[in-house]
């Protein structure tokens, strides 16, 4: 396949993606760290993930072969849209397959399956500062990063639990990185958080409208803030899901009718088709 | 018997900036010597300086020259030129001061009023109550006013509740000034009680008195100002 | 023993208009001291100027730290002065609301020196939460309000609340009676008197009231026109003044 006439690979110019390469080597050096960068317009809005398309076609040559997934899907419009973007301005290979994939754009989600060593993780972020919410001035957040200045950052988790008896967050939940650096690991369940600790692959996060850029290189340490007597804890579903009968995976609710009607199906698409086909071959 | 207190040459003068700087001179070169278990009554016309100089004693008056020497601890302190936070400890530990009112802080009941002293010097709350509520029956406070703060106390009773808090401590030195003004014959006979009583224990005591009756029965010594 | 703050020649220009000039004093541990003076005269400079947040054009501040001894609070670095500021010294504004996260509950904000400093259990963090909102005589049920709810009076006692919790040894405060009833004031001074004695607090203490001046400080520094004109014994200063600047201050205190 080779990229549509009229469009640079990977639609944005040379340099501009050079500019990218310096700004995800320099956050790959600082694990955790963000890094300004010159977040160009892109053919979508913000919010659309801008910041994950820019660093995407930084990343990403003619030979690899891209995934994207949007809430763990492969098939909502985010993803088809954004597959196909690529599929166009560089020609690429597409395909759902985690496994199969050298580069996975994604937005609120970690695939199920293991990662590799040589993947490419690019997370889309929509507001990379942690502690933004307790700290409205940029100049503070990053004094308050340089001195690793977060203590406060747990009154967040204190106020979960005053209020619900338990640490309540559970999407876009709190990490520090490499014992240093506290992130934001953008709005995925904070089901997928272990999955960030000492993986193989290298993740990516950007964040168009912020213009910032982060990463998590391979096999760094990533954990999640806790309290000693409330230690950090992911989701668990009494029900199985519906489709695949897997209950190891993140499960989305979905509403089957208009009298309450709801069943429970894996989020990542990918992983309960692949279950599904191994169940039925199995019965074969 | 060495002097509890020594005063050398000490001169007093008010400037009044706000009325176009009049100068009240108030005493000069005023000599004076205090010893333990004395009771030194200033006597003089009214104007004379009798309770500038107690409160020249007590560090609350600021003196234009001269020395007020103090003995405290192992040593002696000149008041009149000693830094305030060695003023503090030598109130807190050796000088006592009665003034003519009291002031009163909002909420703080009348026991703990009278207790405080005993509680800087590291009393125990129960010690210090133990002894602040035996002051204040001797001198006639009912006991339901006790947890009361003073503030809605009436002149005499407020009165009564200083003299208390002056006697609590048991400092080595004690200035009283004109405590029984507002009292009645009872409650002077008390406070003559008291003063007996500071002295047999080798309290040093200076104090102003209007009243003849209790001057005549308290004092070892009078010290007669000129105006 | 070390002074616990030592001042020399602080020195803070706004331009060619002074804020405080030359300004030099020692403040011992468990000292109190009050700096009186009308309004525009440098108390809010110097006591910003003392407590680290506003650097001064000349002089110096030592604080005596409890590892080595008396260090210049401007020449050490950032991370350590932030660290002293939450840990060994308090800050009570006037405005509770500058020294509050309105956002967060009452427990959360008593709470967040501790995790600042690094406290990771949640039922201890609690547990001293609510033994510092009873200190400062809120209802421990209270624990989980917003301070949203609160009236003025408990603002400022959840902000005292939220300085002590870590044990300072010096807190500056700045007009903390200023905007409140006379009744709910009468109560604050009592419970700020009476944590300043039990916790043999040092605190430098900023306030236009001579009554306040009185029952809290040990010591008076008057400010006119960014100079200290006048300094002693509170009671001495109050009671016998000297300078025309602070018998004129005196007189013109009125009596209810």
């Amino acid at each position: 396949m080779t990229s549509a006439p009229g469009y640079n690979f990977a639609y944005l110019d040379e340099q501009t993606k050079r500019m990218i390469r310096r700004a995800i080597l320099k956050a790959v050096a600082i694990p955790g760290y963000q890094v300004p960068f010159g977040s160009r317009e892109m053919p979508l809005p913000y919010g659309w993930g801008t910041g994950g398309i820019q660093v995407t076609a930084a990343v990403i040559g003619p030979e690899d072969r891209l995934k994207v997934i949007d809430q763990g899907a492969d098939d909502t419009t985010n993803a088809v849209s954004i597959r196909r973007f690529f599929a166009r301005t560089a020609g690429v290979a597409t395909t759902e397959r985690t496994a199969a994939a050298t580069v996975i754009q994604t937005r609120h989600r970690i695939p199920e399956t293991p990662l590799s060593e040589g993947q490419i993780l690019v997370y889309q972020v929509p507001i990379p500062e942690p502690l933004r919410w307790l700290e409205p001035r940029e100049t503070e957040t990053r004094k308050m990063h340089a001195l690793a200045d977060y203590g406060a950052m747990h009154v967040k988790l204190y106020e979960d639990i005053a209020r619900f008896g338990r640490i309540a967050t559970t999407y876009d939940y709190p990490v520090l990185v490499n014992g240093r650096y506290l992130m934001r690991p953008s709005p995925i369940p904070k089901f997928d958080n272990p999955k960030m600790n000492m993986n193989p692959a290298l993740q990516l996060f950007g964040a168009g409208r912020e213009k910032r850029i982060y990463a998590v290189p391979p096999y760094t340490p990533v954990k999640s803030l806790d309290f000693e007597d409330h230690p950090f804890e992911i989701q668990s579903w009494d029900q199985a899901c519906a489709l695949c009968g897997g209950t190891d995976s993140f499960l989305d609710e979905v509403v089957t009718d208009d009298r309450g009607g709801r069943i429970y199906v894996c989020s990542d698409t990918h992983h309960c088709a692949t279950r599904r086909d191994a169940v039925q071959e199995a019965a074969e | 018997m060495t002097d509890q207190i020594r005063v050398d040459s000490l001169s007093k003068t008010y400037v009044l900036h706000t009325q176009g700087g009049i100068e009240i001179p108030v005493f000069a070169d005023a000599a004076l010597s205090v010893a333990s278990g004395e009771c030194v009554t200033l006597h003089g016309p009214s104007g004379a300086g009798k309770s500038t100089l107690l409160r020249c004693l007590y560090g609350n008056c600021k003196p234009d020259s001269g020395a007020i020497h103090v003995s405290h601890g192992e040593g002696t302190v000149d008041i009149a030129s000693a830094p305030p936070r060695v003023v503090m400890e030598v109130r807190r530990r050796t000088l006592g001061y009665v003034s003519q009112f009291l002031r009163a802080i909002p909420r703080v009941p009348a026991l703990d009023v009278v207790a405080e002293p005993l509680r800087a010097l590291g009393v125990p709350v129960e010690t210090a109550q133990a002894r602040a509520g035996e002051l204040l029956a001797r001198l006639r406070i009912p006991e339901r006013l006790w947890s009361l703060a003073p503030a809605t106390f009436s002149g005499g009773e407020q009165q009564r509740v200083n003299i208390a808090r002056g006697f609590a401590a048991r400092h080595p030195i004690l200035l009283l000034d004109e405590p029984t003004a507002s009292l009645d014959a009872r409650n002077r006979a008390v406070v003559i009680e008291l003063i007996a009583e500071a002295k047999a224990a080798g309290t040093a005591l200076v104090g102003v008195f209007h009243d003849d009756e209790v001057r005549e029965a308290v004092s070892t010594r009078v010290h007669t100002m000129q105006g | 023993m070390n002074p616990l703050l030592t001042v020399s020649g602080l020195t803070r220009m706004y331009g060619n208009r002074v804020g405080c000039r030359d300004v030099s004093f020692e403040l011992w541990p468990g000292g109190v001291m009050g700096i009186v003076g009308e309004s525009g005269s440098g108390k809010s400079t110097l006591l910003s100027c003392l407590s680290a947040r506003l650097e001064p054009t000349a002089g110096r501040v030592l604080y005596d730290t409890r590892e080595d001894g008396p260090v210049d609070i401007y020449a050490m670095g950032e991370p350590r002065r932030r660290m002293l500021m939450r840990t060994d010294w308090g800050i009570v504004h006037q405005n509770p609301r500058d020294g509050l996260r309105m956002g967060v509950s009452a427990g959360a904000n008593v709470g967040e020196r501790l995790m600042a400093v690094g406290a990771r259990h949640y039922g201890e963090i609690r547990a001293q939460a609510d033994d510092w909102l009873r200190k400062v005589e809120i209802d421990g049920e209270r624990i989980d309000d917003l301070p949203l709810t609160f009236s003025g009076g408990m603002l400022q006692r959840l902000q005292i609340a939220r300085n002590l919790v870590t044990h300072p040894r010096l807190v500056f405060m700045d007009e903390p009676t200023g905007g409140l009833d006379v009744s709910v004031q009468a109560r604050l001074l009592d419970l700020l008197r009476r944590l300043v004695t039990d916790l043999g607090l040092a605190a430098i203490i900023v306030t236009h009231d001579l009554a306040v001046a009185r029952l809290l400080a040990h010591r008076l520094m008057v400010m006119r026109r960014g100079e200290v004109v006048e300094t002693g014994l509170t009671d001495q200063v109050l009671d016998d003044p000297h300078h025309p600047y602070t018998q004129l201050l005196v007189s013109s205190v009125l009596q209810p």
